[in-house]
């Protein structure tokens, strides 16, 4: 590797974008592949592996050792609603290594008392996410139910592909939900990614449990990204 | 704003080699390339060494720092890269062994200028 590449690497990393730098271990040269690019033959399929999987590893193709550094930027998570379930989402989220910022313009709801450590907008959502984008390594989860609040973010959720999008509310509240975004052109095959009722069904009954079965959901939705083939690129 | 990388700019090895490389430091990366069993640091992971001696980041749990800075150092000198290996089961890994009874590669480059 030299600085120049490593100077690339780093502004990848900075700007929360995937890349894998390759080393030809025998050759000792280097080169960044970014997702998304193409990478014929064996070597493309342990790329695409990488990415997936976010472990790194060494390969063989036709005789020559690469290593495969995959640099996957740090999945995280917003939520929509400084509510009761956000409050105990938020230390869990912490601790599971998925940090979470909270947007509720309700600025009774988003206080740092209910808060405390927590990165809070006291704003619409429209206007944070103006300022800081979602991306495909960000989750949401919308938590107000209000879809005052609720629907913007959502939509905006499956146009930047974040890996998990999820949304409070009954099955009667989330058709209301669905019917008002296909009204508002979002496509019908992206709306299908919403999970809703949120969370995975553990029989969550109180808000901390409700949080639990949230966070299983979002693990379980990184983990198994790309696990559900072509989806990606019918998103955009 | 926050960083929203999540970056930790003070203790993050490659962000610290950007920066000893713009101070016009000599810098050489250590990585780990393969690991067998228990291994206390996953592949990828990195250890970064000055012409100093001075290191940041970590290839194990602390056992085989010491050996790959020296040989770090070597490579600085020489410019060739190497393939280190440890474990529990060779002549090295009774004087720098991984207690934990995995085995790691680690690769060393000099990051050229």
């Amino acid at each position: 590797m030299d600085a120049s590449l490593l100077k690339t690497l780093n502004a990848e990393r900075r700007a929360r974008r995937a890349s894998i730098l390759v080393t030809d271990l025998a050759e000792g040269g280097g080169r960044i592949v970014r997702e998304g690019d193409s990478v014929p033959g064996a070597l493309g399929e342990a790329v695409s592996k990488c990415f997936r999987t976010g472990n790194s590893t060494s390969v063989e193709v036709e005789g020559r050792s690469f290593f495969l550094n995959v640099h996957l930027p740090q999945p995280r998570l917003l939520v929509i609603g400084a509510v009761h379930i956000s409050q105990a989402l938020a230390p869990m989220a912490r601790i599971a290594g998925y940090p979470l910022e909270i947007i509720d313009p309700r600025s009774a709801f988003a206080t740092p008392e209910r808060f405390p450590d927590v990165t809070l907008h006291a704003e619409w959502p429209e206007d944070v996410l103006k300022r800081q984008p979602l991306d495909s390594y960000t989750g949401l989860a919308a938590l107000t139910h209000d879809p005052k609040i609720d629907d913007f973010p959502l939509r905006a959720a499956l146009e930047a592909g974040c890996f998990y999008v999820g949304a409070l509310g009954s099955r009667k509240t989330h058709g209301k939900r669905v019917e008002r975004l296909l009204a508002v052109g979002a496509p019908p095959e992206a709306i299908t990614r919403i999970h809703a009722p949120i969370g995975l069904d553990i029989g969550a009954a109180s808000p901390a449990e409700i949080a639990v079965a949230v966070l299983a959901q979002v693990i379980l939705a990184f983990r198994s990204r790309g696990a559900e083939a072509g989806q990606k690129g019918e998103a955009a | 704003m926050e960083n929203h990388a999540h970056i930790d700019e003070s203790r993050d090895p490659l962000i610290i080699a950007e920066r000893w490389i713009s101070e016009g430091k000599d810098v050489a990366i250590a990585t780990v390339v393969e690991t067998w069993g228990s291994a206390p640091r996953r592949a990828g992971s990195h250890l970064v060494i000055d012409a100093d001696g001075n290191f940041q980041g970590s290839v194990s749990g602390g056992c085989v720092e010491g050996a790959v800075v020296s040989e770090a150092l070597e490579t600085l000198t020489t410019g060739k890269p190497k393939m280190l290996e440890f474990g529990v089961a060779d002549e090295t890994a009774w004087r720098v062994g991984l207690s934990c009874g995995g085995r790691i590669k680690v690769y060393v480059e000099r990051l050229a200028g």
